[in-house]
């Protein structure tokens, strides 16, 4: 298992990287989307502790993994968000679909 | 191209650069990198450099994924020309793509052609929202210029949101 994910019971956490643009997002959205399935957990858990940059790469990353599992009855968190990430949350509007936490 | 340049008025520019690069997605942090060098003398704050980078990130993206339809050619290229006008930015993004049909569909919050590519359509609000001015060209199949600016060094002035 990649040390960027960890399932802790039905939740997956996932390690967002320093710099989340197109060039990165593709690769975290595909392994997310395969430990979604495989482990079938409910929940995804974003956390962007390390993150210093964000594009509208980053709310792809968060709508297309929400689309995944709300269906299921999951949800969607981001948690370690400094202002700089809830700024982008929050002009994208995504505050009304997941949860956003310090 | 070679027009534009020469009605350039050169008086009221400080400080210029040209950048050719491949249209692939290893380019889209090497692009924000150099703007992010290219303002570092005037002394920003790191509020107004991720404002650039978020917004010059979503206009490299867009030439990549929709103006050269996220092909990853090696040949396809990127032109991005920074200047400074004193303290003002100036940031022009060009591709030789499909162009765009309809900027103002284009433009509109959520709109996106590429949705299994699981863009948010929000490309052109970051650009409007974190930079001052936003002003696009484009022709189909001739390519689109995307051109940005902002005035740097007023964090001392507004200081941050919160």
């Amino acid at each position: 298992m990649d040390e960027e994910f960890r399932i802790i019971d039905n939740y997956l956490m996932i390690r967002m990287p320093t710099e989340i643009d197109h060039h990165k997002s593709v690769n975290i959205s595909a392994k997310a989307d395969r430990y979604i399935l495989s482990k079938k957990v409910e929940n995804v858990v974003f956390d962007f502790e390390h993150t210093t940059f964000m594009d509208s790469s980053g709310i792809g990353i968060i709508v297309g993994r929400y689309k995944k599992i709300s269906c299921f009855g999951g949800k969607v968190y981001a948690v370690h968000t400094g202002s700089r990430i809830r700024r982008i949350l929050l002009l994208a509007g995504v505050e009304n679909i997941i949860q956003i936490m310090e | 191209m070679i027009e534009i340049i020469d009605k350039k008025d050169y008086r009221q520019i400080t400080n210029e650069i040209h950048l050719e690069f491949a249209a692939v997605s290893d380019n889209e942090s090497f692009a924000r990198m150099a703007v992010s060098a290219f303002i570092t003398p005037l002394n920003p704050t790191l509020e107004e450099v991720s404002d650039v980078k978020t917004a010059v990130s979503e206009a490299v993206t867009n030439a990549i994924i929709h103006g050269y339809e996220n092909k990853g050619n090696i040949t396809d290229r990127i032109y991005m020309n920074c200047e400074l006008k004193k303290d003002i930015l100036e940031v022009e993004i060009i591709d030789r793509g499909v162009g765009i049909e309809d900027i103002h569909k284009a433009m509109e919050p959520l709109y996106t052609t590429r949705p299994e590519l699981e863009r948010s359509g929000m490309g052109f609000a970051f650009m409007e929202a974190f930079m001052d001015d936003l002003e696009v060209t484009s022709q189909p199949g001739q390519g689109t210029v995307v051109r940005m600016c902002k005035k740097i060094g007023l964090g001392s002035w507004i200081g941050s949101e919160e």
